[in-house]
Formats: structure tokens, C-alpha cells, sequence
């Protein structure tokens, strides 16, 4: 079995024993449990995707588009098992990335290693009241206080808000959006939890307020202008690319749900199998899962070989992925019928969950302004498009 | 002002070597518009969010050399010939 085939098996084994019997409870009671956290942290979930240098996964140094095959497995594992245990996953190395990109050699030495490990949980936080995909319009303010800097205003929608240890928190100072590295038990900075959310609602979101947070200087990450072009962006890259695999991952549980139950349910003296539009349903699922499949083991292999068309793989990977999850939730919706919708299978939850990734890391229309550009780009260079 | 900006104020080297294939890049995400070697890259406005990521990618395969947090420098990205200032510091810095 080849590298990535055996981190495929791998995860997937984990997610089906460690995540997947949760999936119910954690969308019920809207947080992940204790046990499926230390669950990931043995299984090394955290680790995966970091600098092996700096307690990432052994060997990832020595093929790294094989670590980028694994990890993108690891992300479909969970995505099939929890969309909100992947999405912990996922925020975690969002954050983790931008601070393993740019931190300094302090911030990396310190910071690093503990996110490897799952002592400390990572997330990102962007999001405003007023502020959703034009980032630049950040309202929170950070402005210089002594060696420090002091930090006023909200976040919204933060995923892992109620949980997380440590935010990369997008602010505006006098020189441009920067990011911060903001613990959880800063002084100045109140977590009040949002519920009820449609979908993936184990995200553990929450409101930050930050009123008069005074952090450290050395709790910059990266320099005063470069917050969301560079530091953000490496974080919203990775998520890109985590939740396309994911959305891979909750294509296939709804593909496979769907092919055993047509193949059981019997109507009008016939297996639903029998019928034509039920296989065309299914033909398109199938063709669809494949094709997203593909563009995630492409989008990881350039991750991996450190590409620079990695950044639009991974766009064009999500954009597609997330549309395609929400195809194959409807139509596995519709094949299961009315016990699709009950509350004793999985189906409407994956048809809720489904409908939240074309929003997150990049609505699908701000990626096809994004990907729409680079083929204009690619064109007007005299190239090819993709 | 410190030595560091004052050094970067001053007009830098030129390394042709560096700022051709900068230009090329640059010209392919300005969609073919045309960009001066010392022409405002932020100024002109890229249109595009993932721009500034995709730049640090291509300097980063094309020229062999790791851009970290301390390159972060608003001076060390304004123009064709900043990045390629820096590329070249770098290079000269990095371990033969």
C-alpha cells in the first residue's frame, strides 16, 4: 500500500471509531466532547500539516507531497465522520499555519511545538458584525500602548470561539490590518457562545469582545500591513484546502449511504436501483465526488511541492467541492425520502452541514471572482488557463 | 530612523536577473498591463486577494529562498525592484 493509501485507511479507521458514533451527540449538543479531543491528540490530528521541525509528522520534511496526501486524507476522514470535528481540525491549522509561516523564531519556538501537540487549540478570528468577505474593512483596533498594543472591538462567527486557547485575530492599526496572537485568558477579551447555528453546529462558535486588551509587543504576528495578505491569507489557504478534502469526505459518507440504500428499499416491487432517475442521481454523485476527489490530489500535490499555483488549486478545490457536497446532500436527501429528513440517520445533517462550507473560508462567489481572475490572467499572459 | 530603513530608503541595487521574471509575473497578474520595475505594486492595485500570497510562492520556487515573517516590510514589497533588492540580500545571506 503506498504512503498516502496507508494514511488514508489509517484515518479513516479513526474517524469511523473515534469520531463518527459522536457525530450524532456533538450536533445535538452543539460542542465536541472532551474524549474526541484527546482522541485526536493521540492520533496526532493536530500535528498533522506543521513543519516537522517543529512537531509536525515524521518524514512530511522528507516527501512533502506525500504529508500534503495524508493530511488532505485526514481532513476527508473527519469531514465523512464530523463536519465539526473536521472544522476544529481545520481552524486550528488555519491558525496554526499563518503562525508557523510567520511567527518569529520566539514565537515559533514557543507557540509551535504546543499546537503540535494539541496542548494548545488554535483558531482564527476575522469576522465582524459588519465585516464577512471584504476583510480589509476590518473594524477592531489595535493601536500602539508603551511596548504593546492595545485591542478594541468585536468578532463574529469565530469557529472554536468557545474553545480555543489562542487566537490569530485580524486587527486594524495605523500602518495597515495586522494580526495578533491573542490568548483565551487575555485580559480584556470576553467569549460570549452562539448557538443554534442551520449547520456544523458542534463549530463551537462564539462572539469575541475585546475591550481594552492589552498585548505584549511580541504578540504581533508578522508586521502592521502585511495581517491579511499574507498572515490571514495563509491561514484562509489552508482552510481552503483542509475544507475541500472535507467536503470530498462528506460526499462520499452521502454517496455511500445513498448506494446501500437504494440497493435495500424496495417501492413499486423493485430495489430503488432499478429506477432510472434514481440512477442518474447517482451517476451524477458518483462522477461528481470523483471529479472534487481529483482536484484536491492535485491542489495537494502543488500544496506539497510548494507550487505557487497551489493558492488556486486549492480555490478552485474548494469552490467546487463545496458546491458538489451540496449536490450530492440534496440528492441523497431525495433518495432516502422521508427518512432522510427524520431525526434516526445521518442524511439531514449532512444536508445542513453541506450548506455551511460554500459559506466559510471564501463564499463559492468570492472564489469564482478569485478563480475567474486568474484565468483572465493566464490568458491575457498568452497561457493556457488551468 | 533606524540603519535598517534608512538602507532600504536609499535607491536600491539593481539585479536585472531578479526583476525580469518579477516583471513577467507581475505583468501575467496585472492581467498584461504593463509594470514598471519601480512602478508602486500596491498603488496599482492587483485586484486580486490571493496576489500577495502567490508572489511570495514564485519568489520563493523561482528563486530559491525563504520569505519570513522578518522580510514582512512594506519596503522590501513596494516595487519590482524592492523584491528583487530583497532576493538578492537574501540570496547573498543564504548557506552556499
Amino acid at each position: 500500500m503506498s504512503e498516502p493509501d496507508e494514511a488514508r485507511a489509517r484515518w479513516r479507521a479513526f474517524a469511523d471509531a473515534q469520531v463518527a458514533p459522536q457525530a450524532r451527540r456533538i450536533d445535538r449538543e452543539e460542542c465536541v466532547p472532551g474524549e474526541v479531543v484527546a482522541a485526536l491528540r493521540a492520533a496526532g490530528a493536530f500535528a498533522s500539516g506543521f513543519p516537522e521541525a517543529w512537531g509536525g509528522p515524521a518524514g512530511s520534511a522528507r516527501d512533502p507531497v506525500a504529508a500534503a496526501l495524508a493530511h488532505g486524507a485526514m481532513h476527508e476522514a473527519l469531514g465523512a465522520a464530523s463536519a465539526s470535528v473536521q472544522g476544529m481540525v481545520n481552524v486550528h491549522h488555519m491558525a496554526g499555519s499563518a503562525l508557523a509561516r510567520w511567527g518569529t523564531r520566539a514565537q515559533k519556538a514557543a507557540l509551535v511545538p504546543r499546537l503540535a501537540a494539541g496542548d494548545l487549540v488554535a483558531a482564527l478570528a476575522i469576522t465582524e458584525p459588519n465585516v464577512g468577505s471584504d476583510a480589509r474593512a476590518v473594524e477592531t483596533r489595535a493601536v500602539p500602548s508603551g511596548a504593546g498594543w492595545r485591542l478594541e472591538g468585536r468578532k463574529s462567527w469565530i469557529t472554536c470561539g468557545q474553545s480555543a486557547d489562542l487566537f490569530v485575530l485580524l486587527a486594524g492599526t495605523p500602518e495597515g490590518p495586522a494580526a495578533f496572537l491573542v490568548p483565551r485568558e487575555a485580559a480584556g477579551l470576553a467569549v460570549a457562545p452562539t448557538r443554534g447555528m442551520l449547520g456544523c453546529r458542534g463549530y463551537a462558535l462564539a462572539r469575541l469582545q475585546l475591550e481594552d486588551c492589552v498585548l505584549p509587543g511580541d504578540h504581533l504576528l508578522g508586521r502592521p500591513g502585511f495581517g491579511l495578505s499574507h498572515v490571514a491569507a495563509t491561514g484562509l489557504d489552508a482552510g481552503r484546502h483542509n475544507l475541500a478534502w472535507a467536503c470530498v469526505g462528506l460526499g462520499q459518507a452521502c454517496l455511500d449511504a445513498s448506494l446501500a440504500h437504494a440497493r435495500t428499499r424496495r417501492q413499486f416491487d423493485a430495489p430503488l436501483a432499478e429506477f432510472q432517475l434514481v440512477q442518474r442521481m447517482l451517476a451524477r454523485m458518483l462522477t461528481d465526488l470523483s471529479a472534487a476527489r481529483l482536484l484536491c490530489r492535485k491542489a495537494a500535490c502543488s500544496r506539497g511541492a510548494g507550487d505557487p499555483g497551489a493558492i488556486q488549486e486549492g480555490a478552485m478545490a474548494k469552490y467546487f467541492a463545496s458546491r458538489m457536497a451540496n449536490r450530492v446532500a440534496g440528492d441523497a436527501l431525495q433518495i432516502h425520502g422521508a427518512s432522510g429528513c427524520g431525526p434516526d440517520l445521518p442524511v439531514e445533517r449532512w444536508f445542513r452541514d453541506a450548506r455551511i462550507m460554500e459559506i466559510i473560508e471564501g463564499t463559492s462567489q468570492v472564489l469564482e471572482i478569485a478563480i475567474a481572475r486568474y484565468g483572465l490572467q493566464a490568458h491575457a499572459a498568452g497561457g493556457r488557463a488551468a | 530612523m533606524s540603519a535598517e530603513a534608512e538602507r532600504h530608503d536609499a535607491a536600491p541595487d539593481r539585479h536585472p536577473a531578479i526583476a525580469g521574471p518579477l516583471l513577467a509575473f507581475l505583468s501575467r497578474s496585472f492581467e498584461g498591463r504593463a509594470i514598471g520595475a519601480d512602478d508602486d505594486i500596491f498603488e496599482a492595485g492587483f485586484g486580486n486577494s490571493l496576489f500577495a500570497m502567490q508572489l511570495v510562492a514564485f519568489v520563493e520556487r523561482t528563486f530559491g529562498i525563504e520569505i519570513d515573517g522578518e522580510d514582512l516590510d512594506i519596503d522590501n514589497f513596494r516595487s519590482v525592484t524592492r523584491v528583487a533588492a530583497l532576493v538578492a540580500r537574501k540570496r547573498a545571506l543564504a548557506p552556499a
